[in-house]
């Protein structure tokens, strides 16, 4: 997977309204192509592969911590608390630069996905499909507040690039702040065994001696992080948190250690596979990568819904199990 | 250990009043009584899961509640009902959880051996590779059991570990129980609510109604007619198997 993202990667870079060709690029020294490649292309590679390793890392955090495959950056009213505090951002303090921004939309997106989670450990819900509805709903509500406060201070048009997720805009100096997801998934492999545990429940982490409030809240502030950076310099992109972990989950399991970096690849790998879509199908203009990512992640999603009441909760093996036992 | 004066109310109404009892070493002892009687909350105390509003434990010449989580967890395991078990974990990895309190996120030759050994003692090795969502409620439960195992602690506390499973697998449970203390020479407590189980695996029993310990002795002591009806409030005969004493009840 990891040469195939490799592939993809260098390919992107040469997909664009500008031609261009290795060996020009080689030859010319400073000609406008190294310009075009150093602050349009190869930033907007890199927003691409942070966006997809952060978006599907934050989903399968918040998937293993709240023990619900249904929970997710979308699902779980991180992202619209985090354009919450965007909105707060621009019309209060409209003179606060990208750093305030950022830092409101952290602030809020932390709190809306504790709220969230707080809520839904009170209340207890038997029925596992009740907790990302709750989420959905919780996350309407922020959205509502915020279209309405956008209407009265005459902020839509500058909130909407924050609604849905576009690439077209990154460029050299504007979207660093999405490497923010490597850190803090390196954090979240360090901590991997932990939210494992926390994700086998409470009694199962005291046991164990670990504190469980203490890793939920951690867990779900790194989660909560790097939503939120994605959200201030992407925009909104959907379903990358709630599928790539299902669909890894589906073939490798739910040990975070070893399905972590299979996680970030695929996710990475979707964005990608997306953005290429989205810059192709009709040039020289270019679709909202939100659009792409929502129908073939939509598709994605049904399909495996389709394969999960047909073949309940198997695994699909790649290798093949020993021989008579409860695998076959 | 030894527990000393433990109360704790729920509502304002007296779930646990003034238990006071002392866990003999090495043995196996079950805790019985009706619903509510305070089984669960009591282990759930000694283990700290649930916060006690008076009363100490003394655990090794020291209170329970100053033990560091981490060592604590070398000492004492816990297994309650209340797991995730939607979560796709295979046997081993699960198994290895029980390393954890010992080296953290790096798993040592060592613990590999123990990883291992618990695997066997339990027979799960053809099991090693599966995901415990998709096995049998009685081979997830010896698959819990292998943790604990290798979690190697002096005391296991067990909550209700015969709840849905069906007699086979429960005796075999039982069984296996008796092996932890006979075998690993293991200190285990036990929350039952079948009596009989209670009384043919275990060395002592502590029979609890309405947050009160209504007889604690040696299975002997407890299992007769007399201490039962007056627990249960059902007539019960008593026969005897194997020379332990076994109730009847309709």
């Amino acid at each position: 997977m990891g040469t195939l993202l490799l592939i993809i990667s260098i390919w992107s870079l040469f997909v664009g309204v500008i031609d261009i060709d290795i060996s020009a690029l080689l030859s010319s020294g400073e000609g406008m192509e190294l310009k075009i490649f150093l602050f349009s292309r190869i930033p907007r590679l890199l927003a691409i592969l942070c966006t997809g390793v952060g978006m599907s890392v934050a989903g399968l955090i918040m998937q293993q911590l709240c023990m619900n495959k249904f929970v997710s950056p979308s699902t779980g009213a991180t992202i619209q608390s985090a354009q919450f505090g965007i909105l707060l951002s621009l019309v209060f303090v409209p003179g606060i630069g990208l750093w305030g921004r950022v830092l409101l939309a952290f602030g809020l997106s932390i709190l809306g996905t504790w709220i969230f989670v707080w809520f839904v450990q009170k209340i207890q819900f038997k029925n596992t499909v009740l907790v990302p509805l709750i989420g959905i709903m919780f996350g309407n509500v922020l959205g509502g507040i915020t279209s309405f406060i956008a209407y009265k201070f005459e902020v839509t048009q500058q909130l909407s690039t924050y609604f849905v997720g576009s690439f077209s805009l990154i460029i050299k100096g504007n979207y660093e702040l999405v490497w923010l997801a490597v850190p803090l998934v390196i954090i979240a492999f360090i901590f991997a065994n932990y939210f494992n545990i926390v994700g086998m429940g409470k009694d199962f982490s005291q046991n164990l001696g670990v504190n469980y409030k203490l890793v939920l809240f951690l867990g779900l502030t790194i989660a909560a992080m790097i939503t939120a950076s994605v959200v201030t310099i992407v925009g909104q992109i959907s379903y990358i948190g709630l599928i790539i972990p299902n669909i890894v989950a589906l073939f490798k399991g739910d040990k975070i250690r070893g399905t972590l970096i299979d996680t970030a690849l695929l996710g990475a790998l979707f964005v990608l596979g997306c953005d290429v879509i989205a810059r192709s199908v009709i040039m020289p203009y270019e679709l909202p990568i939100e659009l792409i990512v929502g129908i073939i992640g939509s598709l994605l999603f049904i399909a495996m819904l389709i394969y999960k009441l047909n073949h309940g909760k198997k695994a699909i093996r790649l290798r093949k199990a020993k021989e008579g036992t409860c695998c076959e | 250990m030894t527990i000393v004066d433990l109360n704790k109310k729920y509502d304002g109404k007296k779930v646990v009043n003034s238990v006071s009892f002392e866990i003999p070493k090495g043995k196996v002892l079950s805790l019985i009584g009706p619903n509510g009687a305070g089984k669960s909350t009591v282990m759930g105390m000694i283990s700290r899961l649930i916060a006690k509003d008076s009363g100490v434990i003394h655990f090794e010449d020291k209170d329970l509640a100053k033990w560091k989580s981490k060592e604590l967890a070398k000492k004492l395991a816990i297994l309650t009902q209340h797991n995730n078990i939607q979560m796709k974990l295979t046997v081993r990895e699960l198994v290895a959880f029980g390393r954890f309190p010992y080296s953290g996120n790096r798993l040592t030759k060592e613990d590999n051996e123990m990883i291992d050994k618990a695997i066997a003692y339990m027979e799960l090795q053809e099991y090693e590779d599966c995901f415990i969502d998709e096995l049998s409620g009685g081979q997830r439960q010896r698959a819990y059991i292998a943790m604990v195992i290798a979690q190697d602690t002096e005391y296991v506390l067990l909550d209700e570990p015969t709840n849905n499973l069906d007699i086979y697998h429960a005796s075999n449970m039982m069984r296996t129980v008796r092996r932890l203390c006979d075998e690993l020479g293991k200190t285990v407590i036990l929350v039952l609510h079948e009596i009989n189980y209670a009384a043919f695996y275990s060395d002592y029993v502590c029979a609890l109604v309405n947050g009160k310990i209504a007889k604690f002795g040696t299975v002997e002591e407890v299992i007769n007619k007399e201490t039962l009806a007056e627990i249960y409030k059902v007539d019960f005969e008593i026969i005897y198997v194997d020379g332990k004493p076994l109730s009847v009840f309709y």
